[in-house]
Protein backbone atom coordinates (compact mmCIF):
# COMPACT_ATOMS: atom_id res chain seq x y z
CA UNK A 1 0.00 0.00 0.00
CA UNK A 2 2.46 2.56 1.02
CA UNK A 3 4.98 1.47 -1.33
CA UNK A 4 2.67 1.40 -4.57
CA UNK A 5 1.99 5.22 -2.59
CA UNK A 6 6.10 5.62 -2.25
CA UNK A 7 6.14 5.05 -5.84
CA UNK A 8 3.57 6.99 -7.55
CA UNK A 9 5.12 10.03 -5.29
CA UNK A 10 8.60 9.32 -7.29
CA UNK A 11 7.01 8.64 -10.40
CA UNK A 12 5.35 11.67 -10.12
CA UNK A 13 8.24 14.10 -9.17
CA UNK A 14 10.40 11.91 -11.88
CA UNK A 15 7.89 12.90 -14.69
CA UNK A 16 7.30 16.22 -13.53
CA UNK A 17 11.22 16.98 -13.45
CA UNK A 18 11.68 15.37 -16.76
CA UNK A 19 8.97 16.67 -18.62
CA UNK A 20 9.71 20.82 -17.60
CA UNK A 21 11.52 21.43 -20.15
CA UNK A 22 9.57 20.16 -22.92
CA UNK A 23 6.61 22.60 -21.49
CA UNK A 24 9.19 25.58 -22.31
CA UNK A 25 10.34 24.50 -25.82
CA UNK A 26 6.62 23.99 -26.42
CA UNK A 27 5.77 27.18 -25.51
CA UNK A 28 8.74 29.10 -27.37
CA UNK A 29 7.81 26.68 -30.35
CA UNK A 30 4.12 27.83 -30.21
CA UNK A 31 6.04 31.39 -30.26
CA UNK A 32 7.89 30.56 -33.11
CA UNK A 33 4.84 29.30 -34.83
CA UNK A 34 3.09 32.74 -33.84
CA UNK A 35 5.71 34.38 -35.35
CA UNK A 36 6.06 32.88 -38.24
CA UNK A 37 9.41 31.38 -37.81
CA UNK A 38 10.50 27.82 -38.14
CA UNK A 39 11.29 27.65 -34.33
CA UNK A 40 14.11 25.44 -33.24
CA UNK A 41 11.41 22.40 -32.09
CA UNK A 42 10.52 21.50 -28.57
CA UNK A 43 13.37 19.81 -27.72
CA UNK A 44 15.95 22.68 -27.56
CA UNK A 45 16.16 22.88 -24.18
CA UNK A 46 17.09 19.84 -23.50
CA UNK A 47 19.60 20.37 -26.16
CA UNK A 48 21.07 23.41 -24.46
CA UNK A 49 20.99 21.85 -21.09
CA UNK A 50 23.09 18.94 -22.48
CA UNK A 51 25.12 21.43 -23.92
CA UNK A 52 25.80 23.52 -20.60
CA UNK A 53 26.22 20.56 -18.27
CA UNK A 54 29.39 20.00 -20.40
CA UNK A 55 30.53 23.48 -20.30
CA UNK A 56 33.30 24.73 -17.69
CA UNK A 57 32.10 26.47 -15.08
CA UNK A 58 33.42 30.04 -14.42
CA UNK A 59 33.31 32.00 -11.23
CA UNK A 60 34.13 35.67 -10.55
CA UNK A 61 36.99 36.02 -7.99
CA UNK A 62 34.55 37.22 -5.12
CA UNK A 63 31.72 34.66 -5.43
CA UNK A 64 31.11 32.85 -2.42
CA UNK A 65 29.69 29.41 -1.55
CA UNK A 66 26.02 30.63 -1.11
CA UNK A 67 26.34 31.17 -5.11
CA UNK A 68 27.76 28.12 -5.87
CA UNK A 69 25.11 26.50 -3.86
CA UNK A 70 21.95 28.60 -4.91
CA UNK A 71 21.20 26.66 -8.17
CA UNK A 72 21.11 23.20 -5.97
CA UNK A 73 18.71 25.35 -3.76
CA UNK A 74 17.16 26.72 -6.34
CA UNK A 75 16.15 23.36 -8.39
CA UNK A 76 15.31 21.69 -4.80
CA UNK A 77 12.25 24.11 -3.79
CA UNK A 78 11.14 23.86 -7.03
CA UNK A 79 11.42 19.78 -7.08
CA UNK A 80 9.95 20.19 -3.53
CA UNK A 81 7.10 22.35 -4.96
CA UNK A 82 6.62 19.98 -8.04
CA UNK A 83 6.08 16.97 -5.59
CA UNK A 84 3.57 19.16 -3.64
CA UNK A 85 1.35 19.88 -6.38
CA UNK A 86 -1.14 17.28 -7.57
CA UNK A 87 -0.10 16.96 -10.60
CA UNK A 88 -0.50 13.60 -11.67
CA UNK A 89 -2.45 11.93 -8.25
CA UNK A 90 -3.67 13.19 -5.58
CA UNK A 91 -3.52 11.87 -1.39
CA UNK A 92 0.21 11.01 -2.17
CA UNK A 93 3.19 10.68 0.61
CA UNK A 94 4.42 14.24 -0.05
CA UNK A 95 1.22 16.40 -0.42
CA UNK A 96 0.64 16.14 3.14
CA UNK A 97 4.17 17.85 3.65
CA UNK A 98 2.43 21.65 2.46
CA UNK A 99 -0.56 23.00 1.66
CA UNK A 100 -1.25 25.75 -0.16
CA UNK A 101 0.29 28.31 1.99
CA UNK A 102 3.48 26.49 2.63
CA UNK A 103 3.54 25.94 -0.96
CA UNK A 104 3.90 29.65 -1.44
CA UNK A 105 6.44 30.49 0.92
CA UNK A 106 8.64 27.30 -1.22
CA UNK A 107 8.65 29.25 -4.02
CA UNK A 108 9.23 32.68 -1.99
CA UNK A 109 12.11 30.56 -0.55
CA UNK A 110 13.92 29.45 -4.18
CA UNK A 111 12.97 33.36 -5.09
CA UNK A 112 15.22 34.42 -1.86
CA UNK A 113 17.95 32.43 -2.75
CA UNK A 114 18.28 33.44 -6.75
CA UNK A 115 18.13 36.49 -5.43
CA UNK A 116 21.00 36.30 -2.94
CA UNK A 117 23.01 34.84 -5.36
CA UNK A 118 22.72 38.00 -7.91
CA UNK A 119 23.46 40.31 -5.45
CA UNK A 120 26.58 38.01 -4.19
CA UNK A 121 29.06 38.95 -6.46
CA UNK A 122 28.05 42.80 -6.52
CA UNK A 123 27.90 43.30 -10.23
CA UNK A 124 25.48 46.36 -11.21
CA UNK A 125 23.43 43.83 -13.20
CA UNK A 126 22.90 41.07 -10.51
CA UNK A 127 21.69 43.49 -7.65
CA UNK A 128 19.75 45.07 -9.75
CA UNK A 129 18.02 42.25 -11.16
CA UNK A 130 17.64 40.79 -7.82
CA UNK A 131 15.64 43.94 -6.66
CA UNK A 132 13.66 43.95 -9.32
CA UNK A 133 12.84 39.98 -8.72
CA UNK A 134 12.15 41.05 -5.34
CA UNK A 135 9.90 44.17 -6.28
CA UNK A 136 7.75 41.62 -8.36
CA UNK A 137 8.27 39.00 -5.29
CA UNK A 138 6.38 41.08 -3.01
CA UNK A 139 3.48 41.93 -4.94
CA UNK A 140 3.32 38.74 -6.27
CA UNK A 141 3.12 36.43 -3.50
CA UNK A 142 -0.14 38.16 -1.59
CA UNK A 143 -2.17 38.26 -5.26
CA UNK A 144 -1.37 34.49 -5.01
CA UNK A 145 -2.02 33.68 -1.68
CA UNK A 146 -5.48 35.21 -2.05
CA UNK A 147 -6.41 32.94 -5.38
CA UNK A 148 -5.19 30.02 -3.21
CA UNK A 149 -7.49 31.29 -0.49
CA UNK A 150 -10.57 31.50 -2.65
CA UNK A 151 -10.11 28.16 -3.90
CA UNK A 152 -9.83 27.03 0.54
CA UNK A 153 -13.15 28.56 0.81
CA UNK A 154 -14.88 26.65 -2.09
CA UNK A 155 -13.05 23.65 -0.66
CA UNK A 156 -13.19 24.27 3.18
CA UNK A 157 -9.02 23.70 3.00
CA UNK A 158 -5.85 25.02 2.66
CA UNK A 159 -4.04 21.45 1.63
CA UNK A 160 -3.80 21.27 -2.19
CA UNK A 161 -4.71 17.52 -2.50
CA UNK A 162 -8.14 17.98 -0.65
CA UNK A 163 -8.31 21.04 -3.24
CA UNK A 164 -8.72 19.24 -6.46
CA UNK A 165 -10.19 16.34 -4.67
CA UNK A 166 -13.35 18.53 -3.75
CA UNK A 167 -13.55 20.37 -6.52
CA UNK A 168 -13.11 17.36 -9.83
CA UNK A 169 -15.27 14.97 -7.87
CA UNK A 170 -18.38 16.80 -7.54
CA UNK A 171 -21.19 17.90 -9.69
CA UNK A 172 -20.35 20.89 -11.91
CA UNK A 173 -21.03 24.12 -10.20
CA UNK A 174 -20.23 27.26 -12.00
CA UNK A 175 -18.02 29.34 -9.04
CA UNK A 176 -18.17 33.27 -10.55
CA UNK A 177 -15.42 33.85 -7.71
CA UNK A 178 -13.48 31.69 -9.68
CA UNK A 179 -13.47 33.49 -12.84
CA UNK A 180 -11.81 36.55 -10.87
CA UNK A 181 -9.27 34.00 -9.70
CA UNK A 182 -8.03 32.65 -12.81
CA UNK A 183 -7.84 36.16 -14.64
CA UNK A 184 -5.50 37.15 -11.29
CA UNK A 185 -3.91 33.58 -11.10
CA UNK A 186 -2.74 33.94 -14.72
CA UNK A 187 -1.39 37.50 -14.41
CA UNK A 188 0.48 36.68 -11.26
CA UNK A 189 1.96 33.58 -12.91
CA UNK A 190 3.47 36.00 -16.14
CA UNK A 191 4.76 37.51 -13.58
CA UNK A 192 6.48 35.05 -11.58
CA UNK A 193 7.40 33.41 -15.02
CA UNK A 194 9.67 36.14 -16.58
CA UNK A 195 6.78 36.54 -18.88
CA UNK A 196 6.05 38.96 -21.74
CA UNK A 197 4.25 41.97 -19.93
CA UNK A 198 6.59 41.76 -16.95
CA UNK A 199 9.82 40.31 -17.90
CA UNK A 200 10.87 39.20 -21.76
CA UNK A 201 12.31 35.75 -21.25
CA UNK A 202 13.88 35.38 -25.11
CA UNK A 203 16.42 38.15 -24.13
CA UNK A 204 19.39 39.40 -21.76
CA UNK A 205 20.18 41.97 -24.01
CA UNK A 206 17.55 44.85 -22.42
CA UNK A 207 17.88 47.23 -19.77
CA UNK A 208 14.46 46.05 -18.96
CA UNK A 209 15.43 42.51 -17.89
CA UNK A 210 14.52 41.03 -14.35
CA UNK A 211 15.29 37.44 -14.21
CA UNK A 212 18.14 36.89 -16.77
CA UNK A 213 20.11 39.71 -14.92
CA UNK A 214 19.94 37.99 -11.61
CA UNK A 215 21.31 34.92 -13.35
CA UNK A 216 23.73 36.74 -15.77
CA UNK A 217 26.95 35.70 -13.67
CA UNK A 218 25.92 31.57 -13.89
CA UNK A 219 27.68 29.21 -16.44
CA UNK A 220 28.02 26.06 -16.96
CA UNK A 221 26.30 23.15 -14.74
CA UNK A 222 25.25 26.23 -12.53
CA UNK A 223 23.19 27.93 -15.47
CA UNK A 224 21.91 24.61 -16.44
CA UNK A 225 20.43 24.17 -13.00
CA UNK A 226 18.82 27.54 -13.13
CA UNK A 227 17.39 27.21 -16.44
CA UNK A 228 15.94 23.30 -15.85
CA UNK A 229 14.51 25.44 -12.33
CA UNK A 230 12.75 28.16 -14.02
CA UNK A 231 11.86 25.51 -16.53
CA UNK A 232 10.13 23.55 -13.24
CA UNK A 233 8.93 26.54 -12.06
CA UNK A 234 7.20 27.18 -15.26
CA UNK A 235 5.83 23.23 -15.04
CA UNK A 236 4.53 23.98 -11.30
CA UNK A 237 2.96 27.08 -11.99
CA UNK A 238 0.97 25.61 -14.89
CA UNK A 239 0.26 22.69 -12.53
CA UNK A 240 -1.22 24.87 -9.73
CA UNK A 241 -3.25 26.39 -12.19
CA UNK A 242 -4.49 22.68 -13.66
CA UNK A 243 -4.95 21.96 -10.37
CA UNK A 244 -7.20 25.14 -9.06
CA UNK A 245 -9.11 25.72 -12.82
CA UNK A 246 -9.15 22.55 -14.83
CA UNK A 247 -8.85 19.83 -11.51
CA UNK A 248 -10.18 17.42 -14.29
CA UNK A 249 -8.36 13.51 -14.92
CA UNK A 250 -6.83 13.22 -11.88
CA UNK A 251 -5.33 9.79 -10.19
CA UNK A 252 -6.15 9.35 -6.72
CA UNK A 253 -3.76 7.91 -5.03
CA UNK A 254 -0.83 5.14 -5.95
CA UNK A 255 -3.83 3.62 -8.34
CA UNK A 256 -1.18 2.91 -11.49
CA UNK A 257 -4.33 2.23 -13.86
CA UNK A 258 -5.13 5.85 -13.17
CA UNK A 259 -1.88 7.15 -13.19
CA UNK A 260 -1.37 5.68 -17.03
CA UNK A 261 -4.77 7.70 -17.57
CA UNK A 262 -3.97 11.21 -15.63
CA UNK A 263 -0.56 11.68 -17.80
CA UNK A 264 -2.05 11.89 -21.31
CA UNK A 265 -4.66 13.90 -20.08
CA UNK A 266 -2.07 15.79 -17.96
CA UNK A 267 -0.13 16.47 -20.84
CA UNK A 268 -3.07 17.09 -22.99
CA UNK A 269 -4.07 20.40 -20.51
CA UNK A 270 -0.26 21.42 -20.45
CA UNK A 271 -0.34 21.42 -24.36
CA UNK A 272 -3.03 23.51 -24.50
CA UNK A 273 -2.42 26.10 -21.67
CA UNK A 274 1.37 26.60 -23.03
CA UNK A 275 -0.23 27.19 -26.80
CA UNK A 276 -2.26 29.95 -24.75
CA UNK A 277 0.61 31.34 -22.80
CA UNK A 278 2.66 31.71 -25.85
CA UNK A 279 -0.90 33.51 -27.84
CA UNK A 280 -0.86 35.68 -24.13
CA UNK A 281 2.44 36.50 -25.10
CA UNK A 282 2.10 37.39 -28.81
CA UNK A 283 -0.85 39.76 -28.09
CA UNK A 284 0.75 41.61 -25.27
CA UNK A 285 3.53 44.27 -25.45
CA UNK A 286 6.32 44.11 -22.39
CA UNK A 287 5.56 46.75 -19.89
CA UNK A 288 8.04 49.07 -18.38
CA UNK A 289 9.21 48.16 -15.68
CA UNK A 290 7.49 50.34 -13.09
CA UNK A 291 3.84 49.42 -14.57
CA UNK A 292 4.72 45.94 -12.99
CA UNK A 293 3.26 47.19 -9.48
CA UNK A 294 0.25 48.54 -10.87
CA UNK A 295 0.10 44.81 -13.24
CA UNK A 296 0.07 43.30 -10.35
CA UNK A 297 -1.76 45.48 -8.02
CA UNK A 298 -4.23 44.79 -10.48
CA UNK A 299 -3.85 41.01 -9.93
CA UNK A 300 -4.21 41.54 -6.51
CA UNK A 301 -7.29 43.65 -5.95
CA UNK A 302 -9.00 41.13 -8.52
CA UNK A 303 -7.96 38.23 -6.11
CA UNK A 304 -9.85 39.94 -3.59
CA UNK A 305 -12.79 40.40 -5.45
CA UNK A 306 -13.06 37.02 -6.11
CA UNK A 307 -13.29 36.31 -2.08
CA UNK A 308 -15.98 39.50 -1.67
CA UNK A 309 -17.83 37.69 -5.01
CA UNK A 310 -17.18 34.16 -3.46
CA UNK A 311 -18.77 35.67 -0.12
CA UNK A 312 -21.84 37.40 -1.83
CA UNK A 313 -22.94 34.92 -4.35
CA UNK A 314 -21.52 31.75 -3.23
CA UNK A 315 -21.85 31.89 0.56
CA UNK B 1 -30.83 21.35 -17.00
CA UNK B 2 -31.47 25.58 -17.52
CA UNK B 3 -33.58 25.66 -14.10
CA UNK B 4 -30.61 24.26 -12.65
CA UNK B 5 -27.30 25.82 -13.80
CA UNK B 6 -29.46 29.20 -14.89
CA UNK B 7 -29.01 31.16 -11.96
CA UNK B 8 -25.28 30.15 -11.58
CA UNK B 9 -24.94 31.35 -15.04
CA UNK B 10 -26.74 34.83 -14.30
CA UNK B 11 -24.35 34.89 -11.30
CA UNK B 12 -21.32 34.16 -13.59
CA UNK B 13 -22.37 36.89 -15.99
CA UNK B 14 -22.62 39.46 -13.13
CA UNK B 15 -19.15 38.68 -12.03
CA UNK B 16 -18.38 39.12 -15.55
CA UNK B 17 -19.87 42.24 -15.62
CA UNK B 18 -17.97 43.09 -12.35
CA UNK B 19 -14.80 42.17 -13.72
CA UNK B 20 -15.25 44.44 -17.55
CA UNK B 21 -16.27 47.28 -14.75
CA UNK B 22 -13.01 47.09 -12.93
CA UNK B 23 -10.98 46.86 -15.90
CA UNK B 24 -12.92 49.82 -17.32
CA UNK B 25 -11.37 50.99 -14.26
CA UNK B 26 -7.70 50.34 -15.51
CA UNK B 27 -7.45 50.97 -18.48
CA UNK B 28 -5.60 53.65 -20.30
CA UNK B 29 -6.52 53.83 -23.81
CA UNK B 30 -9.88 54.95 -24.83
CA UNK B 31 -10.17 52.81 -27.99
CA UNK B 32 -9.99 49.86 -25.21
CA UNK B 33 -12.17 51.43 -23.02
CA UNK B 34 -14.95 51.54 -25.54
CA UNK B 35 -14.26 48.36 -26.68
CA UNK B 36 -15.04 47.21 -23.38
CA UNK B 37 -17.90 49.10 -23.09
CA UNK B 38 -19.53 47.31 -26.02
CA UNK B 39 -18.52 43.68 -24.05
CA UNK B 40 -19.98 44.85 -21.00
CA UNK B 41 -23.28 45.76 -23.37
CA UNK B 42 -22.68 41.94 -24.59
CA UNK B 43 -22.76 40.56 -20.94
CA UNK B 44 -25.33 42.94 -19.93
CA UNK B 45 -27.63 41.02 -23.32
CA UNK B 46 -26.28 37.63 -22.51
CA UNK B 47 -27.66 37.87 -18.71
CA UNK B 48 -31.35 39.57 -19.57
CA UNK B 49 -31.96 37.01 -21.88
CA UNK B 50 -31.04 34.29 -20.03
CA UNK B 51 -33.14 35.90 -16.75
CA UNK B 52 -36.10 36.13 -19.89
CA UNK B 53 -36.30 32.40 -20.37
CA UNK B 54 -35.71 31.37 -17.04
CA UNK B 55 -38.65 33.27 -15.51
CA UNK B 56 -40.57 33.43 -18.55
CA UNK B 57 -41.22 37.49 -18.64
CA UNK B 58 -41.50 37.88 -22.47
CA UNK B 59 -40.84 41.66 -22.17
CA UNK B 60 -37.33 41.50 -20.97
CA UNK B 61 -36.46 39.37 -24.68
CA UNK B 62 -37.89 43.15 -25.67
CA UNK B 63 -35.33 45.17 -23.59
CA UNK B 64 -32.70 42.50 -24.33
CA UNK B 65 -33.19 43.55 -27.78
CA UNK B 66 -32.68 47.18 -27.10
CA UNK B 67 -29.70 46.15 -25.20
CA UNK B 68 -28.19 44.70 -28.37
CA UNK B 69 -29.03 47.34 -30.69
CA UNK B 70 -28.03 49.86 -28.34
CA UNK B 71 -25.29 49.27 -25.85
CA UNK B 72 -23.49 46.60 -28.33
CA UNK B 73 -23.64 48.40 -31.91
CA UNK B 74 -24.97 51.91 -32.16
CA UNK B 75 -22.99 53.68 -28.91
CA UNK B 76 -19.81 52.08 -29.35
CA UNK B 77 -19.79 52.83 -33.31
CA UNK B 78 -20.99 56.06 -32.64
CA UNK B 79 -18.34 56.72 -29.99
CA UNK B 80 -15.35 55.64 -32.00
CA UNK B 81 -16.74 57.48 -34.85
CA UNK B 82 -16.62 60.54 -32.43
CA UNK B 83 -12.41 59.39 -31.10
CA UNK B 84 -11.91 59.50 -34.54
CA UNK B 85 -13.23 62.82 -35.70
CA UNK B 86 -12.14 64.35 -32.45
CA UNK B 87 -8.74 62.49 -32.90
CA UNK B 88 -8.36 61.31 -29.65
CA UNK B 89 -6.88 57.84 -29.94
CA UNK B 90 -3.71 58.80 -27.00
CA UNK B 91 -3.54 57.82 -23.62
CA UNK B 92 -6.17 58.38 -20.78
CA UNK B 93 -4.93 61.05 -18.33
CA UNK B 94 -6.13 60.34 -14.64
CA UNK B 95 -6.55 62.33 -12.12
CA UNK B 96 -5.31 60.02 -9.18
CA UNK B 97 -2.71 57.10 -10.13
CA UNK B 98 -4.56 53.72 -10.76
CA UNK B 99 -3.56 51.53 -8.21
CA UNK B 100 -5.09 54.01 -5.76
CA UNK B 101 -8.33 54.13 -7.87
CA UNK B 102 -8.68 50.10 -7.81
CA UNK B 103 -8.11 50.36 -4.22
CA UNK B 104 -11.00 53.04 -4.03
CA UNK B 105 -12.56 50.80 -6.48
CA UNK B 106 -12.34 47.64 -3.97
CA UNK B 107 -13.72 50.04 -1.31
CA UNK B 108 -16.86 50.67 -3.30
CA UNK B 109 -17.42 46.69 -4.22
CA UNK B 110 -17.22 46.25 -0.27
CA UNK B 111 -19.53 48.89 0.30
CA UNK B 112 -22.07 48.54 -2.35
CA UNK B 113 -22.23 44.47 -1.01
CA UNK B 114 -22.97 45.38 2.23
CA UNK B 115 -25.66 48.15 1.35
CA UNK B 116 -27.49 45.38 -1.34
CA UNK B 117 -26.82 42.83 1.19
CA UNK B 118 -30.42 43.66 3.23
CA UNK B 119 -32.38 44.73 0.54
CA UNK B 120 -31.68 41.41 -1.50
CA UNK B 121 -32.78 39.59 1.59
CA UNK B 122 -36.25 41.45 0.78
CA UNK B 123 -36.31 40.41 -2.79
CA UNK B 124 -37.90 37.01 -3.96
CA UNK B 125 -36.16 37.38 -7.22
CA UNK B 126 -33.85 34.28 -8.09
CA UNK B 127 -31.34 36.52 -8.78
CA UNK B 128 -31.34 38.69 -5.75
CA UNK B 129 -28.03 38.06 -4.79
CA UNK B 130 -26.27 40.04 -7.63
CA UNK B 131 -28.18 43.36 -6.66
CA UNK B 132 -24.78 44.16 -4.93
CA UNK B 133 -22.81 43.75 -8.08
CA UNK B 134 -25.19 45.98 -9.89
CA UNK B 135 -24.86 48.46 -7.00
CA UNK B 136 -20.88 47.87 -7.54
CA UNK B 137 -20.77 48.38 -11.57
CA UNK B 138 -22.56 51.70 -10.99
CA UNK B 139 -20.82 53.08 -7.96
CA UNK B 140 -17.42 51.92 -10.10
CA UNK B 141 -18.85 53.73 -13.47
CA UNK B 142 -19.03 56.85 -11.00
CA UNK B 143 -15.75 56.40 -9.51
CA UNK B 144 -14.80 56.48 -13.21
CA UNK B 145 -16.37 59.44 -13.93
CA UNK B 146 -14.78 62.05 -11.40
CA UNK B 147 -11.30 60.19 -11.57
CA UNK B 148 -10.83 60.76 -15.42
CA UNK B 149 -9.84 64.36 -16.79
CA UNK B 150 -10.99 63.82 -20.61
CA UNK B 151 -14.28 63.83 -21.24
CA UNK B 152 -14.73 61.18 -23.88
CA UNK B 153 -13.81 58.97 -20.86
CA UNK B 154 -16.32 60.34 -18.65
CA UNK B 155 -19.12 59.91 -21.42
CA UNK B 156 -18.54 56.41 -21.27
CA UNK B 157 -18.36 55.78 -17.84
CA UNK B 158 -21.91 58.32 -17.96
CA UNK B 159 -22.97 54.91 -20.14
CA UNK B 160 -21.21 52.19 -18.07
CA UNK B 161 -23.22 53.73 -15.03
CA UNK B 162 -26.66 53.07 -17.21
CA UNK B 163 -25.40 50.11 -17.29
CA UNK B 164 -25.12 49.20 -14.00
CA UNK B 165 -29.05 50.73 -13.60
CA UNK B 166 -30.34 48.57 -16.29
CA UNK B 167 -28.51 45.31 -14.57
CA UNK B 168 -29.66 45.96 -11.14
CA UNK B 169 -33.43 46.66 -12.81
CA UNK B 170 -33.40 43.35 -14.19
CA UNK B 171 -32.11 41.60 -11.16
CA UNK B 172 -34.55 43.21 -8.59
CA UNK B 173 -37.13 43.24 -10.21
CA UNK B 174 -36.88 41.73 -13.59
CA UNK B 175 -36.71 44.58 -15.42
CA UNK B 176 -38.90 47.89 -15.66
CA UNK B 177 -42.29 48.59 -17.51
CA UNK B 178 -41.40 49.32 -21.34
CA UNK B 179 -42.49 52.37 -21.43
CA UNK B 180 -39.69 53.46 -19.02
CA UNK B 181 -37.40 51.07 -20.28
CA UNK B 182 -37.83 52.76 -23.99
CA UNK B 183 -37.75 56.40 -22.14
CA UNK B 184 -34.46 55.75 -20.84
CA UNK B 185 -33.09 54.30 -23.87
CA UNK B 186 -33.54 57.18 -25.67
CA UNK B 187 -32.24 59.44 -22.89
CA UNK B 188 -29.19 57.76 -23.20
CA UNK B 189 -28.84 57.82 -27.33
CA UNK B 190 -29.71 61.34 -26.90
CA UNK B 191 -27.26 62.25 -24.04
CA UNK B 192 -24.52 60.97 -25.83
CA UNK B 193 -25.63 62.49 -28.88
CA UNK B 194 -26.20 65.75 -27.30
CA UNK B 195 -22.79 65.15 -25.04
CA UNK B 196 -20.84 64.33 -28.90
CA UNK B 197 -21.95 67.78 -29.91
CA UNK B 198 -20.83 69.31 -26.66
CA UNK B 199 -17.38 67.73 -27.16
CA UNK B 200 -17.09 69.42 -30.04
CA UNK B 201 -17.48 72.88 -28.82
CA UNK B 202 -14.88 72.29 -25.40
CA UNK B 203 -12.40 71.14 -28.35
CA UNK B 204 -13.36 74.53 -30.69
CA UNK B 205 -13.54 76.46 -27.23
CA UNK B 206 -10.09 75.25 -25.86
CA UNK B 207 -7.91 73.11 -28.51
CA UNK B 208 -8.39 70.29 -25.92
CA UNK B 209 -11.11 67.93 -24.54
CA UNK B 210 -9.86 68.08 -20.79
CA UNK B 211 -12.99 69.09 -19.15
CA UNK B 212 -10.37 71.01 -16.23
CA UNK B 213 -10.50 73.67 -19.17
CA UNK B 214 -14.16 74.10 -17.60
CA UNK B 215 -13.50 75.00 -14.28
CA UNK B 216 -12.17 78.24 -14.76
CA UNK B 217 -15.36 80.19 -15.59
CA UNK B 218 -13.83 83.30 -16.21
CA UNK B 219 -12.14 83.93 -19.38
CA UNK B 220 -8.96 86.16 -19.51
Amino acid sequence: MSASLFSAQVAEVVSAVLLAPLLTGWVNQCRAWLQNRRGPGVLQPYRVLAKLFGKEVVLAHNASSLFRSAPYFVFGCLALAAAVVPTLATDLPLNAAADAIALVGLLALARFFIALAGMDVGTAFGSLGARREMLVGFLAEPALLMVLFTASLISHSTSLSTIVETLAHRELVIYPSMAFAGVAFTMVSLAENARIPVDNPATHLELTMIHEAMVLEYSGRHLAMIEWAASLKLFVYSCIGLALFFPFGVASGGDWLGLALALPVLAAKLAIGGAALALIEMLSAKMRIFRAPEFLGTAFLLAVLALLVHALLEG
Amino acid sequence: MLAHYGPQLVNLLAAILLLLAFAMLSQRRIISLINLFAAQGLVLFMATVLVATLTGQTHLYGSAAITLALKVFLLPWILHRLIRRLNVKWDVETLVNIPTIMLAGIVLVILAFNLAAPISQLAGTLTRSTLGIALASVLLAFLMMITRSKAVPQVVAFLAMENGLFFAATATVYGMPMVVELGIALDVLVASLILGVFLFQIRSRFDSVDTRHLERLKEH
